[in-house]
C-alpha cells in the first residue's frame, strides 16, 4: 500500500496554497496559476536550476532560491515577483544576449523563441552590457539538423533529453564558465556521431535557434515539445 | 590658383557619399570624383552562415529595396537546391518585385527628387524637401506618399511585412496568396494607375523647364545593360541580359545572367569603397554602362502592357538611338511605375496566382548559385559558394548602384563643368551636382554592402591644402 500523501500549506505572493510533499515551488506556483519565468526548466526533464530565472524570495532564507529545484515546506512564504527579482531576471537575460550572437532578426526561430519571448515579457529593451561577439562555429554536418553555437544559452535541455529520454547521450558540455560549449560525443562533428539516432528531440526542446532543422529559412522553425510529457507518462514514471 | 570643392555628404540619397571637385588655376572645373565613404561588409559577414538564412540576411542590406535582395538571394539559393521552382511561386515573386518597383520609384521621384523639380534647383534648401513640397504642391506630395504606401501595402499583404519580410525562401515562397488579399491588392491598383498617369502628364509638360539639366545631367554616350524577356520585352525577374550602345544598337543579346563573370569585370579605385563594374569586351573604363530605369527603357523592344507601351513609344522619340541624358531616369521611373501597376493587375487576374503549390522542397545539391533580378535601380547579382554542409564560404554581390558608378562619376564632372566656376560658389550649383546623383537614385547602403541624416558640408580647399572657404548645412 502506498504511503499517504502528506499535504503542506504555504503562501505564494500572499496567496494561500496547498501542495503535496516533495513538490517544488515552481510546480505548486504553476498549479495555482502563478507564473514564474523559466528557461532551462522543461516539464518532463530533470530540473537543474541552472538559468536562475526562476529565483524566488523565501521569508527567513537569506538568499534567493531557484523555484524549480526547491521543495515546498510547511508554512513557507514565497514571493515570486518583487522588484528585486524582476531586476535580476532582466539582468540574467541581458547577460545571455551579450554573451553570444543572438541577432533575432535573422534567426530561424524569430517569433517562436523562448529567449525572445522572455525578453519581451520582462521588458528587456536594451542590453546594458557590451556584446562579446564571440566567433563561434555552426555545425551543419548532420544530415537533417544544424547546431548554431552563436544562439546557444547552455540550458542543457538537449543534453538532458538525449540522455534521459532518448538514452543516447550524444550531447554534453565542454569547458568551464563563459567558455562552455555543447559538444557531440567526444567533441566531434555532429554528423559523425555514431550514437545519434537523428530523433530530433534535442532540436525541439531547444528554447532558441541554436538547434534547428536544416533548410529552414528565417522565422520558419517552430519547436514542438508537446511530446515530452506524453513520453514521460508512457515511460511510467521510470527515472 | 587651383582649388578643390568638397560636398560632404551628398544629401537626399540613400547612403553616405561625398563629392570632390578639383578646380584649375582659372577656377574652372578640372576633375570630379564621387566617393562612397561607407563600407558594409555583407559579403564577409555572411561567411559561415547556412545558405537558407541568406534571403533574409541579405535583405538587411537595405530598408528601401529589401525585396530586390530577397529575390536575387532567393534565386541564388534556388540554384543551390538545383530546383525549378513552381510557376505560381515565380508569379508571386514577380508580383512582389513589381510592388517594390512602385514604392521605391515613388520614393525616389516624389520624396527625393521632386523637391528639386518643383521648387527649383536654386530654391531655399531649408524648404527644398518633401515638407516644402507638401506646402507648395500638396496634390503631388499626396500622390507620391499615397503611391509609395500602395506599393508598401502590397508588399505587406504578400509577404507579411513591409520591410525585411521573410516570405521569399529557397525553393519559392513560404505562403500562398489568399483570395481576400488578392482582392484587396486589386482594389488599390486603379488609384495607383491614376496617380502614375497624372504624374506622367505633368512631368512631360514640365520637361521644357529643365533644358539645361537635360543637356548636362550625365548626358553622354555609354552602353546600357539590363534584363529582357526572350522576346526582348521589359523584364524584372527572370530574363536574359541585353547590352545596347548609344545608338540603340544591340551589342549583345540573350546573354546568360549566371555567366556574368564572362562579360562583366570589376575595377577598384583607391578613393572610393564602391567598385567599378564594366563591360569586359570593351575594357575599363571604356566599357562604362548604365543600368536602371533609363537603361531598361533603352534596351527593350517594348512593354507587354498597353499603357506603358504607349508611353514608351513616346519616350523613345525624345532622341534618335538610345536616350542619353540621365535626367530622363525620372521620366523612365514614371513609365515603369505605370507598367508595374498594369502588370500586377494582369498577374492578379490569373487564377494560377492563388495556387497552393508555391515551394519546391530540396536539400543542397549545388555548391554554387547565382541569382539575378532587376532591382528598381538596375540589375542585381548575388553569387554564392557554399561548403558541403550548406554553410556560406564566399559571396559576391554586384549591386545596381555599382554598375552606375562610372557613369555617375562622369556625370558629376559634366554637370560641375557646366554649372560651377570657382570664382563664386553658391548652393544651387552644388545642388545640381547632387541632383545628378539623385537622378540615378543610387543606394549606397546597398552597394557598399547607413542610413541617416545627411548634412551637407562643402569645403573650398586651396592647392596647398588650406581651407579657403566653408559652407555647412546641418
Amino acid at each position: 500500500m502506498r504511503a499517504p500523501v502528506k499535504i503542506k500549506t504555504l503562501t505564494i505572493d500572499g496567496k494561500e496554497v496547498s501542495a503535496r510533499e516533495g513538490e517544488t515551488i515552481l510546480q505548486v506556483a504553476r498549479e495555482n496559476g502563478i507564473d514564474i519565468p523559466t528557461l532551462c526548466y522543461l516539464e518532463g526533464l530533470e530540473p537543474i536550476g541552472a538559468c536562475r530565472l526562476c529565483l524566488v524570495e523565501v521569508k527567513g532564507i537569506n538568499r534567493l532560491v531557484p523555484a524549480c529545484v526547491t521543495q515546498v515546506e510547511e508554512g513557507m512564504e514565497v514571493v515570486t515577483n518583487s522588484e528585486r527579482l524582476i531586476k535580476y531576471r532582466q539582468m540574467i537575460l541581458e547577460l545571455l544576449f551579450s554573451e553570444r550572437n543572438h541577432t533575432c532578426s535573422v534567426c530561424v526561430v524569430n517569433g517562436h523563441c523562448e529567449l525572445q519571448r522572455l525578453a519581451q515579457r520582462l521588458g528587456v529593451t536594451h542590453i546594458r552590457f557590451p556584446y562579446r561577439y564571440p566567433n563561434l562555429p555552426i555545425d551543419a554536418s548532420h544530415e537533417r539538423f544544424v547546431i548554431d553555437h552563436n544562439r546557444c544559452v547552455l540550458c542543457t535541455r538537449c543534453v538532458r533529453v538525449c540522455d534521459e529520454i532518448e538514452g543516447a547521450h550524444v550531447w554534453d558540455v565542454m569547458g568551464r564558465g563563459i567558455n562552455s560549449r555543447i559538444i557531440a560525443d567526444l567533441n566531434q562533428p555532429w554528423g559523425t556521431s555514431e550514437v545519434c539516432t537523428s530523433c530530433g528531440k534535442c532540436v525541439h526542446v531547444c528554447p532558441t535557434g541554436a538547434l534547428s532543422e536544416k533548410g529552414k529559412a528565417v522565422a520558419e522553425m517552430e519547436k514542438r515539445r508537446q511530446f515530452l510529457p506524453y513520453l514521460t507518462v508512457m515511460r511510467g514514471g521510470r527515472q | 590658383m587651383a582649388q578643390r570643392i568638397v560636398i560632404d555628404p551628398v544629401t537626399r540619397i540613400e547612403g553616405h557619399a561625398k563629392i570632390t571637385i578639383q578646380l584649375d588655376e582659372d577656377g574652372n572645373v578640372a576633375d570630379a570624383w564621387f566617393h562612397v565613404t561607407q563600407l558594409r561588409g555583407f559579403e564577409k559577414l555572411c561567411e559561415g552562415r547556412p545558405f537558407s538564412e541568406m534571403p533574409s540576411l541579405m535583405a538587411r542590406i537595405c530598408g528601401i529595396c529589401p525585396v530586390s535582395h530577397l529575390l536575387a538571394s532567393g534565386k541564388a539559393c534556388d540554384q543551390l537546391l538545383a530546383v525549378r521552382i513552381p510557376e505560381p511561386a515565380i508569379k508571386l515573386r514577380r508580383l512582389l518585385n513589381l510592388a517594390q518597383i512602385v514604392q521605391s520609384h515613388a520614393l525616389s521621384f516624389f520624396h527625393l527628387s521632386a523637391p528639386d523639380l518643383l521648387l527649383g534647383m536654386d530654391s531655399d534648401p531649408r524648404k527644398r524637401n518633401i515638407f516644402g513640397l507638401i506646402e507648395t504642391n500638396p496634390q503631388i506630395a499626396k500622390d507620391g506618399i499615397r503611391l509609395r504606401k500602395i506599393g508598401q501595402t502590397i508588399i505587406e499583404l504578400l509577404a507579411g511585412k513591409r520591410i525585411h519580410p521573410a516570405w521569399v525562401v529557397p525553393g519559392g515562397v513560404s505562403e500562398p496568396l489568399t483570395v481576400e488579399k488578392r482582392d484587396q491588392i486589386l482594389s488599390m491598383l486603379p488609384e495607383a494607375k491614376e496617380i502614375a498617369l497624372r504624374t506622367l502628364q505633368w512631368f512631360k509638360r514640365s520637361l521644357e523647364d529643365f533644358r539645361d539639366e537635360i543637356r548636362t545631367f550625365a548626358n553622354f554616350p555609354s552602353l546600357f545593360l539590363g534584363l529582357v524577356t526572350p522576346e526582348g520585352k521589359w523584364e524584372c525577374y527572370h530574363g536574359r541580359v541585353r547590352v545596347v550602345d548609344e545608338n540603340g544598337h544591340i551589342v549583345a543579346d540573350q546573354l546568360d545572367p549566371t555567366e556574368y563573370q564572362e562579360y562583366i569585370g570589376e575595377a577598384t579605385e583607391p578613393w572610393t569603397y564602391l567598385k567599378f563594374p564594366y563591360y569586359k569586351p570593351m575594357g575599363y573604363p571604356d566599357g562604362m554602362y548604365r543600368v536602371g530605369p533609363l537603361a531598361r527603357l533603352n534596351i527593350i523592344d517594348g512593354f507587354d502592357t498597353p499603357l506603358a507601351e504607349q508611353e514608351w513609344v513616346e519616350f523613345r522619340e525624345l532622341e534618335r538611338g538610345a536616350i542619353l541624358s540621365s535626367f530622363y531616369y525620372h521620366y523612365a521611373r514614371l513609365i515603369e511605375i505605370l507598367h508595374a501597376v498594369e502588370k500586377m493587375e494582369e498577374l492578379l487576374n490569373d487564377p494560377d496566382i492563388l495556387s497552393k503549390h508555391v515551394r519546391a522542397i530540396a536539400g543542397l545539391n549545388n555548391l554554387e548559385g547565382i541569382g539575378v533580378a532587376e532591382a528598381p535601380r538596375g540589375i542585381l547579382i548575388h553569387h554564392y559558394k557554399v561548403n558541403e554542409d550548406g554553410l556560406m564560404e564566399w559571396a559576391n554581390l554586384i549591386i545596381a548602384t555599382g554598375h552606375n558608378n562610372l557613369a555617375m562619376s562622369k556625370g558629376i564632372l559634366q554637370v560641375a563643368k557646366h554649372f560651377i566656376n570657382g570664382k563664386q560658389l553658391n548652393e544651387g550649383m552644388l545642388n545640381r551636382v547632387e541632383a545628378v546623383i539623385r537622378a540615378f537614385d543610387p543606394c549606397l547602403s546597398c552597394s557598399t554592402h547607413a542610413v541617416g541624416r545627411m548634412p551637407l558640408h562643402i569645403q573650398l580647399i586651396g592647392p596647398d591644402g588650406t581651407l579657403l572657404d566653408e559652407l555647412r548645412r546641418d
